[in-house]
């Protein structure tokens, strides 16, 4: 999850640009991740801590991901635990919507979940890929049932606005063809001798070979209509039994046009490191293994405490913080040490004493604009009249993406769709609408990819995470050169203050980021307190 | 760093700001979309007067009041904003970003800037006579 403006190599920066020129932001976002960031986790098994000194206390900001890690490992360990949470809830931005659920975002607008039962958005993280071990690993040990997420659905659509009259094509013809054809060009060039500087006689032969299977060419290398393209970009009538009729075959998207749509530019999203299988969510929602986490720890955390100011002496930590709900007295918790896992979006205004070098830090962090829509239906249009079970729509439109449930595939009945997952440009010009508006443009806009949009939407739900009272943006959008100049000052132990969350690591926006910062922070705490005790 | 406006997204704004300037514009109007063209030109919003850019982009978090929000953190209200008395500061804050705030610099022109920043700095219970120019912009790039 990264999108748009990095500076730090203009190379980088030019690169990304034309990607999105040619991509669109979802591309953008894609590439993001695979530029500037080390992505593989670091991962290497549950934390040991031992040797705590006896009534050591430290005090935990957020019970968001960092937070409840944090706090289950250093209650374990023998550490006297204590968690504020501005919210009235545990998880943070790992959060699951479902029906009777309320939200009120800044500026005031209040929205109540009307989701039928057994039905959820995720409007935070959504997916944990294979190589996010620790993600992984906290799920297995606290037993929170995974199921797979598919990214990739080849029956799902690729959608511009500005092609084939609008109307959305199948992932599958989008990739069948433009292979084909491409194969069908490189092999043309082949055989005229055009590349005869760049390969050798039996280099031509074996591309030749290669090019014919992997665009499904036939004798004569030539992309067409036939039995064989068909079984590969599928059939325009299924293949039946008996005396049913024989299948019809499809035709290929002529190259000009397929060209033309640009919707090939959509084809690599799927592959990206974080995206490829297997990916997994929990079952019944992302919010199920922040609460198996806070569920071990329930009685150390308190709600509502909206944290004003952070001090530190020589001996100890002193926050300051107010009920957030009725106001009132400022209370104050004193501890040995604190982690706070507070985004830095929220703690740039807020007074914490820390040396300078970390406060440049905490004020250098922009926080990225997304949106995402949750739209319950009265039936699965989408698997009953399409055969779109589970994964992804990709589209032009300002909701960028339609994402289909991966839960409850062909059971029936009612479903949720992720009506939206909005970056960029669209994302700020979403959140400046009222929640009514955003979601009645996101019915309105996903009517061009699924007409049956009108007549079956029945409620919605939407998250901006610019109006995000708990974190004011959705991830914190490092530029190569804040980071550069910030990062390691972010993640020192400044006095008895440390800070810990996605913010504070190399995977942004990735939960594992968060529970990496988490065990990375509170191990070196841990070793400092040990060697000073 | 200026970037300029594809031939496309020239077209598409001169089309926005011709069908805004038709009708009366309400606070409570839902913006309209840049180019619905990730494939031609994610990174730009399409609007050109200030008016508009503020509802499309400002008001998110600064509100449509401009007063502001505040939560476990907060937004600094625009309206009646004394830091808004020298322009510089504002239009430094749209191109570089402040804090947790996005940089646009390279989601605005320099006309956009002076629009966008004119605007703040002469309504919300701001009255600044000084108008920002798209040179001094250009400058703070």
């Amino acid at each position: 999850m990264r999108p748009v403006q990095n500076p730090l190599a203009i190379s980088r920066r030019d690169l990304l640009r034309k990607i999105g020129v040619s991509a669109g932001a979802a591309m953008m976002y894609q590439a993001m991740s695979t530029l500037g960031f080390a992505r593989e986790s670091d991962y290497r098994g549950p934390i040991e801590l031992s040797g705590a000194p006896k009534g050591t206390s430290i005090l935990i900001l957020g019970a968001g991901m960092a937070g409840l890690v944090a706090a289950y490992e250093l209650r374990r360990a023998g550490y006297t635990v204590k968690v504020l949470e501005y919210n009235h809830r545990a998880g943070g931005r790992a959060w699951t919507l479902r029906g009777g659920d309320e939200y009120t975002e800044l500026g005031g607008a209040r929205q109540k979940c009307e989701f039928d039962p057994g039905l959820y958005v995720n409007p935070g993280p959504w997916r944990i890929p294979y190589h996010h071990h620790a993600m992984l690993d906290y799920a297995r040990r606290l037993k929170v049932p995974l199921e797979p997420f598919n990214e990739l659905n080849f029956n799902a659509y690729l959608h511009s606005s500005k092609a084939f009259d609008g109307k959305p094509q199948r992932y599958r013809h989008i990739y069948a063809d433009y292979h084909g054809h491409v194969a069908e060009l490189l092999s043309k060039a082949v055989n005229k001798g055009q590349l005869d500087t760049e390969l050798t006689a039996e280099d031509k032969e074996k591309l030749l070979e290669s090019l014919r299977v992997f665009g499904v060419l036939d004798k004569d290398y030539r992309y067409t209509k036939s039995f064989a393209t068909s079984e590969s970009r599928g059939y325009d009538s299924e293949r039946g039994a008996g005396q049913m009729p024989p299948p019809a075959l499809s035709t290929p998207i002529a190259r000009d046009a397929l060209l033309k749509s640009g919707l090939a530019n959509y084809l690599v999203t799927p592959f990206d490191y974080d995206l490829t299988p297997s990916m997994f969510q929990p079952v019944g929602g992302m919010d199920q293994i922040a609460m198996a986490l806070y569920r071990d720890v329930a009685a150390l955390v308190e709600f509502d405490a909206k944290v004003t100011a952070i001090d530190q002496d020589e001996r100890g930590v002193s926050v300051t913080y107010v009920d957030a709900r009725r106001g009132g007295e400022p209370k104050h918790a004193r501890a040995d040490w604190c982690l706070c896992t507070i985004p830095l979006s929220i703690l740039s205004e807020i007074p914490v004493k820390v040396g300078e070098p970390m406060l440049a830090a905490i004020q250098s962090a922009p926080y990225e604009a997304s949106v995402k829509f949750g739209l319950q239906f009265k039936r699965r249009f989408w698997e009953e009249d399409e055969r779109i079970y589970g994964g992804i729509s990709y589209t032009d439109l300002p909701i960028q993406m339609i994402g289909y449930p991966m839960a409850g595939m062909n059971q029936g009945g009612k479903g949720v769709l992720l009506g939206g997952y909005v970056w960029g440009t669209n994302a700020y010009e979403f959140t400046s609408m009222t929640p009514e508006q955003r979601i009645r443009k996101a019915v309105e806009l996903g009517a061009q990819i699924h007409p049956q949009y009108p007549a079956e939407y029945e409620n919605g739900v939407v998250v901006s995470w610019h109006r995000s009272p708990f974190t004011q943006g959705c991830f914190a959008n490092w530029s190569d050169d804040a980071r550069g100049k910030h990062y390691e000052n972010l993640c020192q132990i400044d006095g008895r203050i440390a800070l810990a969350g996605e913010h504070a690591s190399r995977l942004p926006a990735w939960q594992e980021g968060a529970v990496l910062s988490s065990l990375d922070t509170i191990g070196r705490m841990h070793k400092k307190i040990v060697a000073t005790a | 760093m200026a970037t300029p406006l594809s031939a496309a997204v020239r077209l598409c704004c001169l089309m926005a700001a011709l069908a805004l300037s038709s009708m009366a514009v309400r606070a409570d109007e839902p913006p309209p979309f840049s180019p619905p063209g990730s494939f031609t030109d994610m990174g730009h919003f399409a609007h050109q007067d200030g008016a508009t850019l503020f509802r499309a982009i400002c008001q998110g978090c600064h509100m449509a009041d401009a007063k502001g929000a505040v939560g476990a953190g907060y937004y600094p209200a625009l309206a009646g904003n004394q830091k808004l008395a020298s322009a510089t500061y504002p239009a430094l804050v749209v191109l570089k970003g402040r804090h947790g705030m996005p940089a646009f610099g390279d989601y605005l022109s320099d006309a956009q800037v002076v629009e966008v920043v004119n605007y703040v700095r002469s309504h919300f219970g701001n009255q600044y006579p000084d108008a920002l120019t798209q040179a001094e912009v250009a400058k703070l790039r």
